[in-house]
């Protein structure tokens, strides 16, 4: 039975993190010589998924799916086709039909995977606990397995090959949720999936000084974050706020400017790849977890770098 | 309306994470066990159901007697009764299948949880009781209104803010704005003192394996130390914005 790769899209559009997804079934699959399909839902143009090495794609149009639910969406999914390993993001989404999935199937679920698999048989990976702050090794007891990707742990690789494009309808128990209305809560780029995220804490003193964040982000196509209290006192929305309740990421690289580095805000961001801290205290505890840091007042730091990086990309 | 609130009972926040010396287990020693930060939205929650609409609440947990003094606390916040299930939280199947069976036994028209616990981070016990007791399930809950058996609600999707509707009964996983922090309750000396006489009613786990197996806890690799630049020599620091971390 095949690995079957679950595409993430909204409003008609592909997830960036739907390429990771179908980087890892697709490494799955040639691990196990098995065949791989990558189904998407209300997507308009599915092409850009055969660079990341889907082959196979499905596409499913139905007006049941515009809204989302996990259970209409678990039961659509296996309406179209079956397979024995089911790979998801770590989304609210892909998460949420994960475990529908695993139910249905009686599949052992693993979220917040981390790193491909170290074996097949039994299969056995590597998932994120304890908000970052450990590690575990799991094994699952059933051959037939959900994984949802934790969103850039493993990353979009491309893969040559072209392949098939079909449609599929999809057939449901009928979707109980109804949408009343959408409001964007991510700026240009999406937190969650972002590569660079330009994050600000209490030490930018107040909202009217976000100006350079935002020109620091907007140069290096980042997207934008905050800790916790900068999203309490209300300087920015709290789908900004990232630490242990807040949103946790992986990003290439962090950049955090008047964050003291508190374990509950790093317990969301200690995933990084890459951490920059820019705060005037030496003594911040954030410095301990980073990789580059400058001492020094965000006001003056932060404009000359800006200054320096227009600079070199010009 | 009969509402259940799912209690997890976690590290204290600011814990200091070890695993015994064989990497086997994660380490109690020296913890502060506190109700999941996420399950207090949707408790506080509840409660405030219970004043607008009548509501009953029972909060239940999974796990040994060591989960007690959490049941309590949220007793003392003000649920009218719990249930302990005697088994040990082994992986996210086996505590959903337990859920599950006390959802239906108790025909529970409401389910709170948080959208995850902050110790295993599976994010799944939610919906997996919804898909074991086919209710409507929402993830991610940030507003949440009930009229008699209808349901307005507000749910964080990936980058955006949707509001939907849906009925009775329903599972619905909350986090932080299913209430607002400074509305949380915290115990009194009265709720304290009551929560002593409420029910705590212990049940047997439901026969469920464990689908999943750990083969051994590691810390992350630690970060190398950190490289200081000064901030009259932002140049080196461009550099390695560009050359090592491949920013632009
Ligand atoms: C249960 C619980 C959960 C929590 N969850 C989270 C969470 O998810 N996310 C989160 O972020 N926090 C969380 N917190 C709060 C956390 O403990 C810290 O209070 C918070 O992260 C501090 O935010 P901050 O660094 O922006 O502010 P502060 O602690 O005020 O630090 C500001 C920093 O800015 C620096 N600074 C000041 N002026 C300048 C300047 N001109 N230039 C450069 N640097 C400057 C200071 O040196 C200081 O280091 C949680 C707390 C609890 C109890």
């Amino acid at each position: 039975m095949s690995i079957i790769a679950f595409v993430d899209s909204y409003q008609k559009k592909i997830k960036k993190s739907a390429f990771e997804v179908v980087s890892y079934a697709k490494n799955i699959a040639d691990q196990s010589g098995k065949g791989l399909k990558v189904v998407a839902f209300n997507v308009d143009d599915v092409s850009e998924l055969e660079k990341y090495g889907a082959t196979d794609i499905i596409k499913v149009n139905d007006a049941q799916l515009d809204a989302f639910s996990a259970k209409t969406y678990a039961e659509a999914l296996l309406s179209v086709t079956e397979g024995s390993i089911y790979v998801l993001s770590h989304s609210n989404m892909g998460s949420s039909i994960g475990a529908f999935l695993s139910i249905k199937k009686q599949a052992t679920l693993i979220t917040n995977v981390l790193s491909i698999p170290s074996s097949m048989s039994p299969f056995t990976v590597k998932r994120k606990s304890f908000s970052g702050k450990g590690i575990m090794e799991v094994t699952a007891a059933t051959d037939q397995i959900v994984v949802t990707v934790m969103p850039n742990s493993f990353g979009a690789q491309e893969a040559a090959g072209t392949g098939s494009i079909s449609e599929a309808s999809a057939t449901t128990s009928g979707n109980t949720i109804t949408v009343n209305s959408i409001a964007e809560t991510s700026g240009k780029v999406s937190l969650k999936e972002a590569d660079i995220v330009v994050s600000g804490g209490r030490g930018l003193k107040g909202p009217e000084n976000w100006g350079m964040v935002e020109e620091l982000a907007d140069l290096l196509g980042a997207a934008t974050a905050c800790s916790k209290p900068v999203a309490d006192i209300g300087w920015r929305p709290h789908s900004e706020h990232v630490g242990q309740t807040g949103i946790a990421l992986a990003p290439n690289l962090y950049i955090a400017i008047g964050i003291s580095g508190a374990i509950q805000h790093l317990a969301g961001v200690n995933a990084s790849k890459k951490i920059l801290v820019i705060n005037n205290d030496p003594e911040a505890p954030f410095f301990k977890a980073a990789d580059y840091g400058v001492c020094g007042d965000a006001f003056e730091v932060v404009p000359a770098l800006i200054e320096k990086i227009k600079a070199a990309k010009a | 309306m009969k509402i259940l609130v799912c209690i997890s009972s976690v590290p204290d926040t600011t814990s200091k994470i070890n695993f015994t010396t064989d990497g086997k287990e994660f380490d109690k020693n020296g913890i502060q066990f506190i109700i999941n930060p996420m399950d207090e939205f949707s408790l506080t929650k509840a409660i405030f159901l219970q004043a607008s609409a009548g509501a009953t609440v029972t909060v239940l947990g999974v796990g040994d007697a060591s989960i007690e003094p959490v049941l309590r606390k949220a007793l003392a916040i003000g649920a009218n009764d719990a249930i302990r299930v005697n088994g040990t939280a082994i992986d996210s199947n086996f505590v959903a299948a337990q859920i599950a069976k006390v959802v239906k036994e108790g025909a529970y028209d409401l389910v709170l949880t948080g959208k995850e616990s902050l110790d295993y981070n599976g994010g799944v016990i939610p919906a997996m009781v919804a898909a074991h007791t086919d209710y409507n399930f929402i993830n991610a809950c940030v507003g949440l209104e009930v009229d008699g058996t209808n349901v307005t609600a507000d749910r964080d999707l990936d980058g955006s803010r949707e509001s939907v509707s849906f009925t009775l009964p329903a599972v619905v996983a909350g986090q932080k704005g299913i209430v607002e922090e400074k509305d949380l309750k915290i115990p009194n000396m009265r709720g304290i003192m009551q929560a002593r006489s409420k029910p705590l009613n212990v049940v047997e786990p439901t026969d469920a394996s464990a689908s999943l197996t750990v083969v051994g806890y590691e810390k992350p690799v630690a970060k190398s130390a950190v490289k200081m630049v000064s901030p009259d020599n932002l140049d080196e620091l461009v550099t390695l914005l560009r050359e090592d971390a491949q920013a632009f």
